[in-house]
């Protein structure tokens, strides 16, 4: 190597180091907090990036048939939901309410008429990204997140399904949802135009600032109903023992209960046991009722709580019943004996 | 007495019955119990003003109690301190019917008992859409990603190295009073604003981050907020608010947020309803148009009369209430009483609030204690003689922007009655001659 060679080497080097320099020197200037956070690696965003947006931004590609969303459905969501998505016994129904012509118009004319008893979720949904979006990240309401993209798809179909908006041989896919949402009976049915968005804003409702003789006479329009008075509880006890006020007494007629909570109930409200469970009707998992009358006599508390605490599946369907995270192993057998004798 | 427990509060009747008394009862002899008892609800009311006094003064004063004469507990026989064991009325309670899975429902506050501005940790309204965790702070990351120059993640380490601020605001839950849109439906403010609390919280601004990350100035228009829970809460943030006043908070009343307040990290968005404040954060994304999530399209949405659904009406509008006296509470006497309550606005700081004891004929106006903050409780006081007539009482808000807090006649008139969210109108509480406070609508 020549020594002008050489050089231009030298040189050539350190122009680069110079600009890795500059490079370096750039970033560190634009974070005002050196050491702290760190980039975000590609799978990171891609495990947490999971929102659908009404422009079907986010969508993974795939596809799921109406027939694939029954069986689905039938399994893992039917027992909260009811078979045909109008259950109101959990949570509020998710079909009813739509007709054929809203469907064309997209506007669901009951919400006009106020003649349907209950908005269910078809007569609200403008976007279907939502309705996917929402599966897709927070159902089974005891399993969220445990979906397939083909699964997602295929309850969404098997929804829409329900409300007649789509045939029963229909596959849904990235490819078609955006002719799906053309269907959607209430996709007309939005406003965002109001003033409650922008701080900026100004309200639709207004008042003045009135001191004297504002009200020619006062009528009490509405009141509380006798029957509702100890609705929430004996309100003697809701409030503080002293000061310039005492709760009414709303119990003093209404029979008092002399029996403790069992202490097997404490630990199934404790653990979000009732979040699936009731005692006397099956919820998303059996009754209590339903767990004596199999197990009583056959199966010992121990064993019972072991199962508990370890979660169980296919005993009662295919919904499993997942660990009770935190559940000891003495609370466990107080549960279990609660349970075996019929959850008093 | 001598083995009453130091403070032991003992109920009518027996507390007013004397050994002589108790011997008489216990050997069958019940011809004076009448008079007994008259004399017991005569105590009743003395007690309810203050002092039940024998002939030469006040038993209360005149025999010291165990309190005064013996050995008090040590320091930390409570490593963390509880409320008095007197005070356990006051709590966080489910309106029954409500909701159907406690997983998916609401607390609410005791504003009843609630002195002040700020809500005491423990006594903090809930709302769980899929249930509530308590997550290990070393395992929870904060993403932030979208129309950024870098996605990035930080530690809880790194978050709370970051400049901090601590500022108090109200957080309501955007269906606060949503019961009583068509009709009067639950007795006490407990249920028809308790979810409604105020904190002072810590943690860094939202614009901080979004700085750090070199999110696009030009095209991000709104962020998205996402939980770490199992419904993964999500809604959208227009970018004016986000770079404005919203925190992204680690700590509530100077020490962490509770669990059932998203531990260890939630947004704080001043004035905006509690939906949007969401819980065990994990991400914000930076975007160019709204996400329109299950809250943005399915909940959280008012229906118009015209059959429309409202989406996005975030602000809570400027609103207050009478805590005391308030529904299902007993005035004790005729006499003095300190009408007192919260007054609050999504759009800035309390101007003034007026009370008036005749259904809304006539009004006065309040006194507004210090502080008085942005987008904050603010708590009102104001002298009232009752003389044991009927009175019905109500409060009306004016925000910094002139807005006055409208009647329920008003709110309808405009949104009918099947909104169920934001209905922010005076509240009226119907005094009887008996003292007895109920909830009405006039």
């Amino acid at each position: 190597m020549s020594k002008s060679e050489c050089r231009t080497l030298r040189a050539r080097a350190l122009g680069l180091l110079a600009a890795c320099l500059l490079l370096s020197g750039a970033a560190a200037a634009q974070s005002k907090f050196p050491g702290i956070g760190r980039p975000a690696t590609p799978a990171e965003v891609k495990a947490w990036d999971i929102d659908v947006r009404p422009d079907f931004t986010g969508l993974p590609k795939g596809s799921g048939s109406v027939a694939k969303g029954q069986k689905v459905w039938d399994e893992k969501c039917a027992s909260c939901h009811g078979t045909f998505g109008e259950s109101n016994e959990v949570f509020t129904p998710i079909v009813g309410g739509t007709t054929a012509q809203d469907i064309k118009t997209g506007r669901v004319r009951a919400l006009i008429s106020g003649d349907y008893p209950q908005r269910t979720t078809l007569m609200k949904l403008s976007s279907l990204s939502s309705l996917w979006d929402y599966i897709n990240r927070a159902m089974p309401w005891n399993a969220p997140k445990s979906l397939t993209v083909e699964e997602v798809y295929a309850v969404t179909a098997y929804i829409l399904h329900l409300g007649d908006i789509l045939p029963a041989d229909f596959t849904l896919s990235e490819a078609n949802i955006r002719e799906v949402q053309n269907r959607l009976p209430n996709r007309n049915g939005k406003s965002q135009l109001h003033g409650l968005w922008d701080v900026r804003g100004k309200g639709d409702v207004q008042n003045t600032a009135c001191m004297k003789d504002c009200e020619k006479s006062v009528t009490v329009t509405s009141s509380l109903p006798d029957y509702a008075r100890n609705a929430h509880g004996n309100l003697a006890d809701q409030n503080r023992l002293i000061g310039a006020v005492r709760g009414i007494n709303t119990a003093a007629s209404a029979p008092k209960s002399a029996v403790a909570t069992h202490p097997g109930r404490l630990v199934a409200d404790k653990n979000a046991c009732m979040a699936c469970h009731a005692v006397d009707h099956k919820v998303v998992g059996p009754s209590y009722k339903d767990v004596q009358a199999k197990y009583a006599g056959k199966v010992d508390a121990v064993t019972l709580a072991a199962r508990i605490r370890s979660g169980s599946s296919g005993v009662w369907g295919s919904i499993p019943m997942p660990a009770p995270p935190g559940l000891s192993e003495a609370d466990a057998k107080t549960l279990a004996e609660w349970v075996l004798a019929g959850a008093p | 007495m001598a083995n009453q427990p130091p403070g032991a509060i003992r109920r009518a009747p027996e507390h007013f019955l004397g050994p002589e008394q108790i011997a008489d009862v216990a050997a069958g002899r019940r011809g004076f119990l009448r008079s007994a008892f008259l004399a017991a609800s005569a105590a009743t009311a003395g007690l309810a003003s203050g002092a039940v006094r024998a002939a030469d003064g006040d038993p209360a004063i005149l025999n010291l109690p165990m309190h005064t004469k013996g050995l008090g507990q040590p320091v930390a026989a409570r490593p963390y301190g509880l409320p008095s064991r007197h005070e356990e009325n006051l709590q966080r309670r489910e309106s029954p019917g409500l909701t159907r899975v406690g997983a998916a429902s609401v607390s609410f506050a005791p504003l009843q008992g609630l002195f002040g501005i700020i809500t005491p940790n423990g006594l903090h309204f809930e709302r769980h859409h899929q249930g509530w965790w308590d997550i290990d702070p070393a395992q929870h990351r904060l993403m932030i990603n979208g129309l950024v120059k870098e996605a990035r993640v930080y530690t809880m380490d790194d978050l709370m190295r970051l400049p901090s601020v601590s500022r108090m605001h109200f957080i309501e839950c955007g269906a606060n009073t949503g019961m009583e849109w068509g009709n009067v439906a639950v007795p006490t403010v407990q249920y028809t604003h308790g979810m409604l609390s105020c904190c002072e919280f810590t943690g860094v601004p939202l614009s901080v981050l979004l700085e750090e990350c070199g999110f696009d100035k030009k095209r991000g228009k709104f962020v998205l907020a996402e939980g770490a829970d199992g419904s993964s809460m999500t809604r959208t943030i227009p970018m004016d608010r986000a770079l404005d006043d919203v925190i992204v908070a680690w700590a509530m009343n100077g020490e962490m947020l509770r669990p059932e307040n998203g531990y260890p990290l939630r947004l704080v968005v001043p004035g905006i309803q509690g939906v949007s404040w969401v819980k065990w954060l994990r991400r914000i994304e930076v975007g160019d148009q709204p996400w329109g999530s299950k809250d943005e399209v399915l909940h959280y949405v008012d229906l118009m009369p015209d059959g429309t659904h409202r989406q996005y009406t975030s602000i809570q509008e400027c609103k207050s209430v009478i805590t005391t006296p308030s529904g299902g509470q007993q005035l004790l006497k005729p006499g003095f009483y300190n009408v007192s309550g919260v007054a609050w606005s999504g759009r800035g700081k309390i101007k003034r609030v007026d009370v008036s004891f005749d259904g809304g004929k006539n009004w006065q106006t309040a006194r507004l204690e210090s502080p008085v903050l942005t987008k904050c409780l603010s708590r009102f006081n104001i002298g009232w003689h009752w003389k044991g007539g009927p009175a019905i009482l109500q409060s009306r808000a004016i925000d910094e922007t002139g807005y006055v807090q409208p009647k329920i006649r008003q709110l309808r008139e405009v949104r009918g009655n099947r909104s169920i969210y934001h209905n922010n109108a005076i509240q009226s509480w119907k005094v009887s001659e008996s003292g007895e406070v109920w909830n009405v609508q006039v």
